[in-house]
């Protein structure tokens, strides 16, 4: 990656951020909670991308972001007085604003149809037809116009020779200009010779070091213009007298004479050292020195650039022991030692403030940008995996102490548990380095319910809660789909519109509220509306209709709710626009459960319904079941088992040839023998010498597996099987169990699956690793 | 004095220059093998493997290497010999080929050798079809007869890589 | 010897922007994110810095104060400061100049332009 495509990343990533804050601000301002700092907030974002933007030459962003900036300048200085329709156009507009990021960031085509409808009802607000105009200045105002005024002049196009009378005022040298570093740039344009105007220099005793007293007369020949001459002197336009004039090469003698008309003796021997690049008495040049060093100025005179630097460097007064009489220099670009090394640190009483000391205080933003560092997720991920070993060997040393019969309360026994504490400690810390706040999931929210709200004619106030909750960075980014899905569903299903809910005594707007936490290990994320609820007879008699459950089936209420999760069960009974682009709720759970998560509903009729999604902090360990099948040791994810029994002979039942099915509480279910699907037995297994584990697969859908016996429960650290070696059907990855040997870690579903497809004997031929 | 000097060098030293290779030497069965020593990472003592499911037979299984989790090739039945019976002398061969590591089963290793490309030589026709597969070329020293492994096509899913 | 600037900007992509336009010239780059730590890194510097480059708009201290405070202090008083905002109306860039700003830049900007503003305010020329 060039360091171009480097900071572009980094201008979308700062985008994202800055959008958030744009957003976050708004809907303060929305609520009313928005102080002038807020608004300022806003202004810097939009600014700030719009800033960005003009560096990757994204043009619809920074036509688009100007007009919204403009708006917000406008609100900034109090020229507006925003009502509701306003405050909803700037949401708007930082939705747009949004896409058009996303847009230019994945190199697409905006659709410009919205943002440019915004982008009118924008500049309709300040009312600028003009603002065009003015956007198209911002990039072109500094860029010099380029005139030919050879061919003004007559001159022949080429050299051109200009006089240049240049008078400084104090205030230039006030803001840090200098007249030398002028004289220096002009050198390098062409032919230079400089005279200096002392005429306005006061006897000795009556300088004011801080004073301008110097004029100077520059004629430059050179293939330049007017304008080349007049780009040197931008930043002073205002601060100098400064006055241009072009003549042809034969009057450049003439001119020069004339300006040198009555030169005093002083006059002369600054121009003699300036012209002759010689330090011939400096101390009369250092005796009339005002701001610009003229020790600086005298590579100028010898009309190469090159040796200007050098020469400066070595006419050095510091250097060459010349003392100075003038104030003003010590002050300047050499700060006296002793000022350098004062210990206090400064007078601004603001710069002794701590960072983020202000307002900012408790906020964990600006103020924590310089403790955190950016670190390669593969070396976070090589630091995690080192640590698992570390955790697997740890236990491995423990087991070979007992094994070698030493006691538990021995010494080196006490040791090992210590040990055992400070591994799982570190390995808790390495793993906190992959989690992020959910925070950037949640704040995205506003805009999704804001949207769905206007589809589905609702309106809706968004509640969260637990922002700061922190799960693995990996589980974030997929969470955001289910969360979306949840939330619409919520909105979508869940709450009434605005009459009914007036009907029921309930406030026109309804709630959704999404929080986060954590809870015994696993992060539990809640989506609840107060809504209607789940209609339970029509979700029960859906079901029915659709083949889902059997109409003699006793269902409890949680069972009914949880019934809408299932393949092809949908409640919608007209098809809005929401359910028409959205997925169902079965499509939810089995991301979910992909995650290694699961998924429930609760439901209180009239009161509304609440999702819960619980999903592990990481992928990197996993809840596991460890299992024995066919003399080897497997782990079963915890997350997809349901429960586990010690079938009866009379449970199972024989169907076609190979194929067993299992009943389970008057559900038939087939029977997959683990141990013969993988290999590790030839002849199928015993059912009642062995355990059954019921698993539910993503689509909802439950199994039989059929297991030796059942060793424990564990956290196990996830590997790879496929880096080294491949795809294995019904393998999701390895872990290493304490004894140091490899176990393989099931992938449930495509277990399941491979044994619906293959009968329950997997053909090798068509399996095999790849080859 | 000077030419008994060079030659000396010549014969315990190859040439400067000449291209020279380094191969670890090891057996199956009564057979000779070597593997360029740039593509091993480590010799190891064997340890028993988790059988893979649905896995070739030449796949003896995986092992743990330090918390990678390590396929290991029975070299024997990938040439299409009998497959190795675990001794104490058993040892696997950690090889990385195209950045995927893997370990080979083999008798046990004999010894690395500094060999001159100009030892090695295409290997002859009447070669099994089964091991021309994976031999690249067949070197002579010492009236000894070694068959280079080409480690790239040992893994099957490197073979359309290699 | 190297010159050395101190740029000043709240956003993360401007920095990078002004670091590759700088270093690679052979510039020596000291950043800070906003006015207030402008202030901090300045009086931390073992050396004054040749140019300072700053923004305008920026959280805690903006850039007006910024060169207000600079300004006030002995020490820096004759540090040439450039701005650099998008900004590009006169009412800015003239309370820019109240303030003490010695020039400035205009956003987008170009390597070379921006190279040859450095080079027009900075006391040596590197």
């Amino acid at each position: 990656m060039d360091a171009m495509e480097a900071i572009r990343q980094t201008f979308f990533e700062e985008c994202a951020e800055q959008l958030v804050e744009v957003e976050t601000g708004l809907l303060a301002f929305q609520d009313g909670e928005a102080d002038d700092e807020t608004i300022d907030g806003v202004f810097r974002g939009v600014h700030s991308i719009k800033g960005g933007a003009g560096a990757f030459h994204l043009d619809a962003l920074v036509a688009f972001a100007h007009a919204f900036e403009t708006v917000l300048d406008e609100l900034r200085s109090k020229r507006i007085e925003p009502d509701e329709t306003f405050v909803r156009l700037t949401l708007r507009s930082a939705d747009a604003l949004s896409d058009l990021v996303a847009a230019a960031r994945d190199g697409e085509t905006a659709d410009t149809a919205k943002s440019d409808a915004l982008l009118a009802e924008l500049e309709a607000v300040t009312g600028s037809a003009d603002e065009k105009a003015e956007a198209d200045e911002d990039g072109f105002a500094f860029q010099p116009v380029t005139v030919d005024v050879s061919t003004l002049f007559g001159a022949e196009a080429g050299e051109t020779t200009y006089t240049i009378a240049f008078r400084p005022h104090d205030k230039l040298y006030a803001r840090a200009n200098d007249s030398m570093t002028f004289l220096r740039e002009l050198s390098t344009m062409g032919e230079m010779q400089v005279t200096c105007d002392t005429e306005a220099l006061p006897l000795l005793a009556d300088i004011d070091p801080e004073a301008a007293y110097f004029g100077f007369v520059v004629t430059l020949t050179g293939t330049l213009e007017a304008e080349d001459i007049r780009a040197v002197f931008e930043f002073v336009e205002d601060d100098c007298e400064l006055q241009i004039d072009a003549a042809s090469t034969d009057d450049a003698d003439a001119s020069f004479e004339m300006e040198l008309a009555t030169p005093d003796e002083a006059d002369l021997l600054v121009l003699q050292a300036m012209l002759d690049g010689t330090d011939q008495d400096e101390e009369a040049i250092e005796a009339t020195d005002e701001h610009a060093s003229f020790a600086d100025t005298e590579g100028v005179g010898a009309g190469d650039p090159d040796t200007a630097p050098e020469s400066a460097l070595e006419s050095d007064p510091a250097q060459s022991g010349i003392s100075r009489s003038s104030g003003s220099e010590a002050g300047k670009r050499e700060p006296e030692p002793s000022r350098q090394q004062d210990p206090e640190p400064a007078k601004d009483p603001s710069v002794s403030t701590p960072a983020g000391g202000k307002k900012e205080a408790g906020k964990p933003t600006k103020a924590a940008a310089g403790q955190t560092i950016r670190v390669d997720l593969d070396r976070v991920d090589r630091l995690i995996d080192l640590v698992g070993e570390l955790v697997i060997h740890q236990v491995m040393l423990s087991q070979r102490a007992v094994e070698a019969g030493l006691t538990r309360t021995c010494d080196v026994a006490t040791g090992f548990e210590e040990l055992e504490q400070l591994t799982r400690e570190l390995q808790d810390s390495v793993m906190a380095i992959r989690a992020q706040p959910v925070k950037s999931v949640f704040q995205r929210l506003p805009r999704l319910v804001r949207e769905v709200a206007e589809i589905a004619g609702k309106r809706v106030r968004l509640v969260t809660q637990g922002e700061w909750t922190e799960v693995d960075k990996t589980i974030i980014e997929k969470l955001s789909d289910p969360l979306t899905h949840m939330i619409r569903n919520a909105i979508d299903h869940g709450l009434e519109t605005p009459e009914d809910r007036v009907v029921a005594g309930k406030p026109e707007e309804g709630t959704v509220r999404v929080s986060a936490g954590q809870r015994s290990g696993r992060i539990v994320i809640e989506i609840g509306d107060d809504g209607a609820g789940i209609k339970r007879d029509k979700v029960r008699d859906i079901a029915i209709e659709k083949g889902l459950v059997s109409p003699a089936a006793k269902l409890t209420d949680d069972e009914i709710d949880n019934l809408i999760f299932m393949p092809g069960f949908s409640t919608a009974s007209g098809v809005s626009e929401l359910s028409g682009r959205g997925v169902g709720m079965d499509v939810v759970r089995q991301s979910i459960q992909s995650l290694g998560g699961r998924v429930t509903i609760t439901s209180e009729p009239g009161k509304g319904s609440k999702f819960t999604m619980s999903l592990p902090l990481t992928l990197a360990v996993l809840d596991g079941m460890i299992v024995t099948a066919g003399d080897e040791t497997i782990v079963v994810p915890l997350s997809m088992i349901v429960e586990t029994m010690r079938p009866k002979a009379t449970e199972v039942r024989r169907f076609g040839g190979e194929a067993r099915l299992i009943n389970v509480r008057d559900r038939f279910l087939p029977l997959i023998d683990v141990g013969l699907l993988l290999g590790y037995r030839d002849r199928p297994g015993d059912p009642t010498a062995g355990v059954v584990i019921l698993v539910e697969m993503e689509n909802g859908d439950r199994a039989a597996l059929l297991v030796d016996g059942i060793q424990g429960q564990r956290q196990v650290v996830i590997k790879s099987t496929e880096t080294n070696y491949g795809m294995i059907p019904g393998v999701g990855g390895a872990t290493i169990l304490g004894d140091g040997r490899v176990a393989l870690i099931l992938d449930v579903d495509r277990l399941v699956t491979c044994s619906r497809e293959a009968g329950h004997s997997l053909d090798p031929a068509t399996l095999q690793a790849a080859e | 004095m000077p030419d008994t000097l060079t030659q000396s060098a010549d014969q315990n030293e190859p040439r400067a220059g000449g291209a020279l290779q380094e191969f670890v030497a090891f057996r199956i069965g009564a057979q000779e093998f070597c593997v360029d020593i740039m593509s091993v990472r480590e010799i190891r003592g064997f340890s028993p493997a988790t059988p893979i499911p649905h896995a070739p037979s030449f796949v003896h299984g995986f092992i743990n290497l330090r918390g990678t989790v390590l396929p290991i090739v029975d070299l024997a039945q990938r040439l299409g010999f009998a497959p190795i019976e675990p001794t104490e002398r058993s040892v696997t061969i950690v090889a990385l080929a195209h950045g995927v590591v893997f370990g080979l089963l083999v008798d046990g290793v004999s010894d690395i050798l500094t060999v001159d490309e100009s030892a090695l030589q295409p290997p002859p026709d009447i070669t099994g079809e089964v091991a021309r597969r994976f031999i690249s070329e067949v070197m002579s020293i010492d009236g000894r007869m070694l068959s280079v492994i080409d480690v790239d096509h040992v893994m099957p899913q490197l073979a359309g890589a290699a | 010897m190297s010159l050395t600037i101190l740029t000043i900007d709240d956003s993360r992509t401007m920095r990078d922007m002004l670091n590759a336009a700088l270093t690679p010239s052979g510039f020596t780059v000291v950043q800070a994110e906003d006015g207030e730590h402008g202030v901090e890194v300045l009086d931390g510097m073992e050396r004054e810095p040749d140019v300072i480059i700053t923004d305008i708009n920026m959280p805690r201290k903006d850039g007006f104060a910024f060169i207000e405070d600079v300004r006030a202090d002995p020490r820096h008083r004759a540090t040439p400061i450039l701005v650099l905002t998008t900004e590009s109306d006169a009412e800015k860039k003239q309370r820019a100049r109240a303030a003490g700003a010695t020039g400035w830049i205009v956003k987008p900007f170009d390597q070379d332009k921006l190279i040859a503003a450095i080079r027009r305010v900075a006391a040596y020329s590197g």
